[in-house]
C-alpha cells in the first residue's frame, strides 16, 4: 500500500517535471531573443536532470545519479559557452 | 512503468513529500518562464528550480538510498554543490550578456551604466 502510493506521487512528479519541461522548450521556440532562448536551454537542462534524478529513486539504481552529474557538467559548460558567446560575438578569443 | 522501492512508511511519506514538493517548485519556476514579460523577470523565475526544487529532490534521494542500503549514501551533494555554485555564474554571465546586447541597440528600458558619462 505504501509502495503503490509512493509509485503514484513518484509518477505524477514525472508528469509535473516533464510539463516543467515542455514549459521550457515552448520558451526556447518561442523565445524573442536569443538570451530567452538560452534561459530556456538552462532551465530544461535542470529539469532533465531533476527528472533522471526522480527516475533513480524509482528504480533504486544509483546508474541515474552519474547521468543526472554528467547533465549538470554539460549543461553549466554550454550555458556559460553560449552566453560568451552573446556577450562577445566569439566563443574563445 | 510505476513502480517505487520497498521503503517504511516513515520514509516514504518523507520522500514523497519532498519529490512532490520538489517538482511543484519546479514547474512553478518554469511556468513563470512562460508568463513573465521581460527577459529580466524570466531570470528570476527559473532560478526556483534549479535551487528549492532541486534541494529537495536531491535530499529525498540521499533519504532514499540511505534507507535502501542501511549506510549514509550522500554523494548526491556533489550534484547540489556544483548546482549550486555553477548556477549564478551562469545567469549573471547571461544577464550581463543581454543587458549589454539591450544597450548596444538603445533598447528603451534598460537602465544606463552607473557612474558611467553620458555623451552628447
Amino acid at each position: 500500500m505504501t509502495s503503490l502510493i509512493l509509485a503514484l506521487v513518484i509518477t505524477a512528479s514525472q508528469i509535473l517535471l516533464g510539463l516543467a519541461m515542455g514549459c521550457a522548450a515552448f520558451r526556447m521556440l518561442r523565445g524573442p531573443r536569443a538570451q530567452d532562448r538560452v534561459l530556456a536551454l538552462d532551465t530544461l537542462y535542470v529539469t532533465a536532470m531533476l527528472l533522471l534524478l526522480t527516475y533513480g529513486i524509482q528504480t533504486g539504481r544509483t546508474l541515474y545519479f552519474e547521468a543526472a552529474l554528467v547533465i549538470a557538467l554539460m549543461g553549466f559548460v554550454g550555458t556559460v559557452a553560449l552566453g560568451k558567446f552573446l556577450m562577445r560575438g566569439e566563443v574563445i578569443e | 512503468m510505476m513502480q517505487a522501492p520497498d521503503l517504511p512508511t516513515w520514509a516514504a511519506v518523507i520522500i514523497g513529500l519532498l519529490v512532490l514538493g520538489g517538482s511543484v517548485l519546479t514547474l512553478v519556476g518554469a511556468f513563470g518562464l512562460i508568463r513573465l514579460p521581460t527577459f529580466y523577470a524570466r531570470v528570476h523565475a527559473t532560478t526556483l528550480g534549479a535551487t528549492a526544487g532541486m534541494a529537495a529532490i536531491l535530499v529525498a534521494s540521499m533519504l532514499c538510498f540511505s534507507v535502501l542500503q542501511s549506510r549514509p549514501v550522500v554523494h548526491e551533494i556533489l550534484i547540489a554543490l556544483f548546482v549550486t555554485l555553477t548556477t549564478p555564474v551562469t545567469l549573471i554571465l547571461l544577464a550581463r550578456a543581454a543587458i549589454y546586447r539591450d544597450r548596444s541597440e538603445k533598447a528603451p528600458q534598460v537602465p544606463d551604466m552607473p557612474g558611467a558619462r553620458r555623451k552628447g
